[in-house]
Formats: structure tokens, sequence, C-alpha cells
């Protein structure tokens, strides 16, 4: 069968079965009861059928977030989030599949319709609800790169595709619950080695309570010969959404990670509190994408989700690489700041960022460099747009370590204002303690300029087309970074969200 | 047919315009000759809809059509095109993409079908021909690094593309080179025939020796003073506009 096609049919298959359940008050969801305590740590890891060190790595993980503080230093404001007030474990009762996809929102699919062919897992993930408006011929299966997905629905992972194509090559891709089972030395080995439980709030929260994510491990000298997706999607009221993700690639091998996100339209702020880690070991390669949607919130600020996000990459190995791309569009509250630690000599780390507030989004995100090991690299390349009344921070730490010599960093922050009353800031940390690092910063804010709308509506193009072009111009370094299939998504995404900002 | 008649337009307050009338058939090219700040720019921005001007008086109909009441992207779909005097940049747009995507949006909302990149491509290529000019321009960004000549010449190369029915020049001669401008006079006069009209605005009379019009009027202080054939244009510069004025 070809690879596309098994994707299509797995994923249609496991969202099928949960359409005809019709709808939300139907679903058989399994819900541990609200709030959160040490009980709450101990139902989830029984759930799992998890090995007494989990259980313990999580309670730890929990006395440890109970004396924590929740972080008040980014420019984001928002009312007390109630931890007592929401559900820590969400799945749907069989394990036949999510039986929530049926209340797929109307507006998430006219988003979808605009994008024409998004990643079509998430189009036919989101078309399961029109039952047919979506035909599955309207996503040829024919000459596009196989995508192998794992989805996520609430804290469970309900599908993940592929898995004999890349187990022939001794690639392990499957959800990290399953990875605990199955693997269980590896997960032990690196799970909190990059994000340790008390690293901060949110991170010790995800730790004393995740429910599910993707696990992936790349043999030595093993190039995974396809994208690895993981598909996030909230559904169930009042649910936070704790995943975890664990990705190791070892020495010589090489993989390109794909996340995507989507949550329904809810007035109500749902808590989306995820951990990435990542290892790269000697001459290993990861490149993680992400295009997160998540829903923003209506123009009014009202719902959308909290996304607190940690995710941290180490170059452990020498010469080995990880780079973070993300265009970040959705979220009512981005804090998110994908880090890397260069701890194996002329390894190189690199972020590349697009982050778009409108309405009354607000964006703090950023990342840090740590430079440890020698003639380490980094390069930093961050572009905010900001529109509405939306507010965006980067905000960066570029480390440098005494033993880092020959370490070289650069840096540039570009930010874009549409209309008066919205906001840039940009807040670069730099700590150099080695003489012979290199360190460069370049900052730039700019607005779209009348004389560039007009020019392009006196060619033809109407004042969002305008705006679109002009934008996708200003990411179009971030953009080139992104896989193919994403870069398309990515950029009529950015479009959208900024549909009404101007005018 | 555009027909401008009795046309006012103040900027900030300022009257600018004070009852310009003009007609310019289709098939004609037509000169419009002025000392700065006469209004030849203000003329072609309030044709072709930007915003910042106030329209207090008067009308302008092309093919019969209000064109006041439309929205810049209507103008340009019905056939309007600007030269600019200063084409704008546009930082990583690529020129190809831009111009595919204003000829697919035209396109669109005449009601005919879109471009793919490949027939875009090989119509394109064609029209970079007839202008001599090299590939190479299609790759690069819109203008961004482009010499004053490229700026104007790209100009030109969309104006090829896009195929309007009534091209403005907007002092397109402005800081060009002799080969230069050979190159967008000859691009303008292969566009020349019965469904092309174009209102060429210039400062001198040197362009017209390439492009040569049916018409030349002379714009001054906000009003027509004067039109002719095109050997007032000569008449201009041997005598200068304040004999005209006077």
């Amino acid at each position: 069968m070809p690879a596309v096609a098994e994707t299509i049919e797995t994923v249609q298959s496991v969202t099928e079965s949960g359409y005809k359940w019709g709808f939300e008050t139907d679903i058989e969801m399994e819900f541990a009861p609200k709030g959160l305590n040490e009980d709450i740590v101990r139902f989830i890891s029984a759930k799992k059928n998890e090995p007494a060190w989990l259980l313990e790595w999580r309670l730890k993980a929990f006395a440890l977030w109970q004396k924590m503080e929740e972080p008040d230093w980014a420019a984001v404001s928002y009312p007390k989030i109630d931890y007592q007030d929401a559900y820590y474990y969400a799945a749907p009762k069989t394990k036949a599949g999510p039986k929530s996809l049926d209340e797929v929102d109307p507006e998430l699919l006219k988003t979808y319709a605009k994008l024409g062919i998004p990643l079509k897992e998430q189009a036919i993930l989101a078309g399961v609800e029109g039952a047919g408006e979506t035909p599955a011929e309207a996503f040829p299966a024919g000459g596009r790169m196989p995508v192998a997905v794992d989805a996520v629905f609430d804290s469970v992972s309900v599908a993940t595709t592929f898995k004999k194509t890349l187990e022939a090559q001794g690639i392990i891709f499957c959800s990290i619950s399953e990875a605990v089972q199955t693997h269980p030395e590896l997960v032990r080995e690196y799970l909190g080695s990059v994000v340790p439980q008390a690293d901060n709030y949110f991170a010790a929260l995800n730790s004393a309570v995740f429910t599910d994510g993707s696990f992936v491990y790349i043999p030595k000298g093993v190039r995974c010969p396809m994208e690895l997706s993981t598909y996030f999607r909230i559904n169930a009221k009042s649910t936070g959404q704790f995943e975890r993700t664990l990705i190791i690639a070892d020495a010589g091998s090489q993989v390109s990670y794909l996340e995507g996100c989507t949550a329904p339209m809810r007035d109500e702020n749902q808590l989306h509190a995820a951990v990435v880690e990542l290892v790269a070991m000697d001459d290993a390669t990861i490149k993680y994408s992400t295009v997160q949607n998540w829903y923003p919130g209506d123009e009014n600020g009202v719902g959308g989700i909290y996304n607190f996000v940690t995710k941290r990459g180490a170059c452990r190995g020498a010469r080995s690489k990880i780079s973070w791309t993300q265009v970040e569009t959705g979220s009512a509250i981005t804090w998110k700041y994908p880090s890397c630690i260069l701890q194996g000599d002329d390894s190189v780390g690199e972020f590349y960022s697009v982050a778009i507030t409108n309405n009354r989004q607000q964006a703090d995100t950023g990342t840090k460099m740590f430079h440890i090991g020698r003639n380490t690299r980094s390069t930093i390349v961050s572009k905010g747009i900001s529109a509405g009344r939306g507010q965006n921070t980067y905000r960066g730490l570029v480390k440098i370590s005494p033993k880092a010599t020959g370490a070289r960093n650069f840096t540039q922050c570009d930010s874009l204002l549409i209309g008066d009353q919205c906001g840039a800031h940009t807040v670069p940390y730099i700590e150099n303690r080695c003489l012979s690092a290199k360190v460069e910063h370049e900052a730039t804010t700019s607005r779209i300029a009348e004389d560039q709308l007009f020019y392009c509506r006196q060619r033809g193009l109407n004042e969002e087309e305008a705006v679109g072009l002009i934008v996708n111009g200003f990411c179009r370094e971030v953009l080139k970074e992104l896989p193919m299939e994403f870069a398309v998504e990515a950029q009529k995404l950015l479009a959208i969200s900024l549909e009404g900002s101007v005018g | 047919m555009l027909k401008i008649e009795g046309l006012k337009a103040e900027i900030e307050g300022k009257e600018i315009l004070k009852g310009i009338d003009l007609e310019v058939p289709m098939g004609e090219v037509h000169a419009i000759m002025g000392p700065n700040g006469s209004g030849k720019s203000t003329l072609s921005y309030v044709l072709s809809g930007r915003e910042g001007y106030e329209i207090t008086g008067g009308s302008v109909t092309f093919d019969g059509v209000d064109l006041l009441a439309m929205e810049p992207e209507e103008r340009a779909s019905a056939g309007v095109f600007l030269a600019f005097q200063y084409p704008v940049e546009l930082p990583g747009v690529g020129n190809a993409n831009f111009l595919r995507t204003a000829l697919n949006a035209q396109r669109r909302a005449r009601g005919e079908s879109e471009l793919d990149a490949m027939q875009f491509l090989k119509m394109a290529r064609a029209r970079l021909k007839e202008l001599q000019m090299s590939d190479e321009m299609l790759k690069r960004n819109v203008n961004v690094g482009f010499s004053g000549g490229e700026k104007k010449r790209n100009e030109v190369l969309q104006m090829a593309l896009l195929a309007p029915k009534l091209a403005i020049l907007d002092e397109t001669d402005s800081g060009l080179d002799i080969d230069a401008l050979k190159i967008v006079s000859d691009g303008v006069n292969a566009l020349r025939g019965p469904g092309f009209s174009s209102l060429v605005i210039t400062h001198y009379q040197r362009l017209l020796n390439h492009i040569v019009p049916d018409r030349v009027h002379v714009l001054m202080g906000g009003r027509i003073v004067r039109s002719g054939g095109k050997e007032l244009a000569l008449e201009l510069e041997a005598e200068g506009y304040g004999t005209i004025a006077a």
C-alpha cells in the first residue's frame, strides 16, 4: 500500500469509528475527578499501568511543583489559574479511538477550507465531522512525501501510522505510554534528562501529570526515511493537555519531526503545558518544526489556549545539531522558549521563529542557547508580527561558558507592526564568559508601509492578500526552514491569522 | 475610453486638481506635461485610487464605468495600470511570486482561469525575451536592491504581463539613462494597439521622442491649460512652461 494511503486510512479508521457516536454529550469519556492532588497523580500512573519508578518520578515532580511559584516575569497577563478547577485526565473509554471528533467547530473547518490543502492528517481529522463535506479525494495520495503521524487527543495517543515501515529500520515511533511499556530502559534513561522535574513551574506540573505524547528513537547511523509528525488536539472541556515528547537521535542519525496543534473554540481558557526533550548524540541531527494553531480566543480576548510549553534540546555529542523552527499563530497566550544545550564540541543550535499576535493575543517567546562545548555555533532568527491589540515579545538568552572557545552566535530579531494599538518588545540577554567567542545581535522594527499596500493593490491584490504577501516576505527566512508541506500550510495560516487586521 | 470631467481633488485640505477635463480614447497615447508641483502625480494617484486624496468635484469614467467608486484593486482588474515614479520595495517577496499573484488576482476578478506556475513562467519568459530582460529579474525580490533603471524596467515588465487597457506612466523616464529609456519606451510601444491607451506623465520632452504621443496636454496649477498634437511637446521644450502660462 502506498505510504500516504496508509496514513490516510489509519487516521480515518480511528476517527470515523468515532464519528458515528454523534454528539458531544454522547461521548463516553473517562475523566479523573476534577482537581490535582497526589491521588490524581497515582490515578494517572495506575491508568497507564506504569512501573513503580515512574510513579515515584511523578510524585517527586508533584511535591516539587507544590513548593514552586507560578512565574510572573513574562510580559503576559492573565487571571490567576485555578489548578484545582480542571481535569487532568480525560480519555475515550474504549481503545477504538476518540468519539469526540464530531464536534470540530465550523470556524475551524472554515479555516481548513481556507488552507486549501492543509496537512492531510489535519484535514481528514477535521473532515470527519462534516461526513462527506471533505471528500477523501480532495487529498491526493500521490506525489507527496509520506508523513508518519502520532495523533494525540486530549490525554491519549490514538493512532500512530507507519510503524512497520519504521520498525524495519529499527526506528521506534510510538506514544510515550507505549514506550514506557515496551522500551522502559530508554524512557528511564532519558526522561527528564534535558528538562528536569524542577526546571520550572509548568515543567514540574507536566512531569507530575503528563498523560501522553510521542516517543522517537532513531538508532545509530539511521536517516529516518520520512517526516515524523504529532498532531495534538485538545477536545474535552476544562481539560488541560500535558503531553510529553521525547526524541533521541543516536550517533550519526537524522530525523525531521513536525508538530501540529488545534483546539476547538471555547469561551473558557484551556491550559496546555507540554514538555519536549530532544537528545542528539555524536553527528546526529534533529530538526523539530512546529506550526502552532491552538484556538487564540475571540477578538475580545475571550477563550483561547494558554500555551505554557518547555522545549529543550541537548546536543550531547560532537558535531550534533538541533534546529527548532516554529510558526506560532494561535493561543491566547504563548510562553515558549525552545532552547539548545550545546555540550558537544562543534555542535550547532538553530532557532527560527515566526510569532503572530492579533486581536488580544499575547506571545512571549524566544530561545536560549547554552554554549558549553568548543566551537559551538548558534543562529537565532526571530520574526514577530503584531496586529490588532496583540503584544509580542522576543525574549532570548545566549550564554557562553568559559570553556566554549571559538563559540559563535548570530541573532536577528525583526518586528513588524500592523496598526497602532499593538506592541513589539525585544529582550535579548547575552552572557559571555569566553574571550574568543563572537556574539552578534541585530534587531529591527518596522511597519507595513502604506506605499507597499498601495503598490500591491494597484497590481490587483486586495488588502488582505497584500498584507499576506508582505508578511510572508517578512518571514521568508524562517518559512524556508520548514519542510515543504508545512511551509505551504504556514504561509496560508499567516494570512488567515491576520485577517481583519487592516482597514 | 478614459473620460475625466471637472475633476477636483485636494490633499490635507489643499486643492491640487482644480477642474480637469480630459478624454483619452482607446488606442491613443496622450502625454501630460507640466512643471513640478502642477498636480501630475496627484492626477495619477487619484486615477489609480490611492488613499489620502479627497475628490471634491467632477467625475472619472473608464469604459463608461465610474472609476472613482472602485477600490484600487478593482481599478487594476478593470485594466488600469500605474507605472510608479518610485517603485516600492517588497523585501522577501519574489518577483515571480508577486507577478503571478497579481496576475491571478486580476484574472480571478474578471472571471478568467488562473495560471499555474508553469503557464505563468512560460508567459513571463516570453515577455522577458521581448523586453530584452534577463530571467534573473523573476528570481529577485520585488525591487529590492534594484538600481533606478532596473526598477523602471520592472514596472514595464509588470505592465507587459498584466496587459492593461490604460497604462499611466508617472515620470517613468526620471532617472533613466538612454539605454534604459529605450527599453522602457520599446516596452510601451510594443503594447500600442487598438486595445491599449496610455497617459504618459512627464516633465521632459525626451521620452516623447521614443513614445510618440497622439495628443499632448499641459498641466499647470491643477488645470489643463493647453492641448495639442505631438509638436506641442517640442514647443514646450524650446520655450519652457513660462510662455504657456503667460
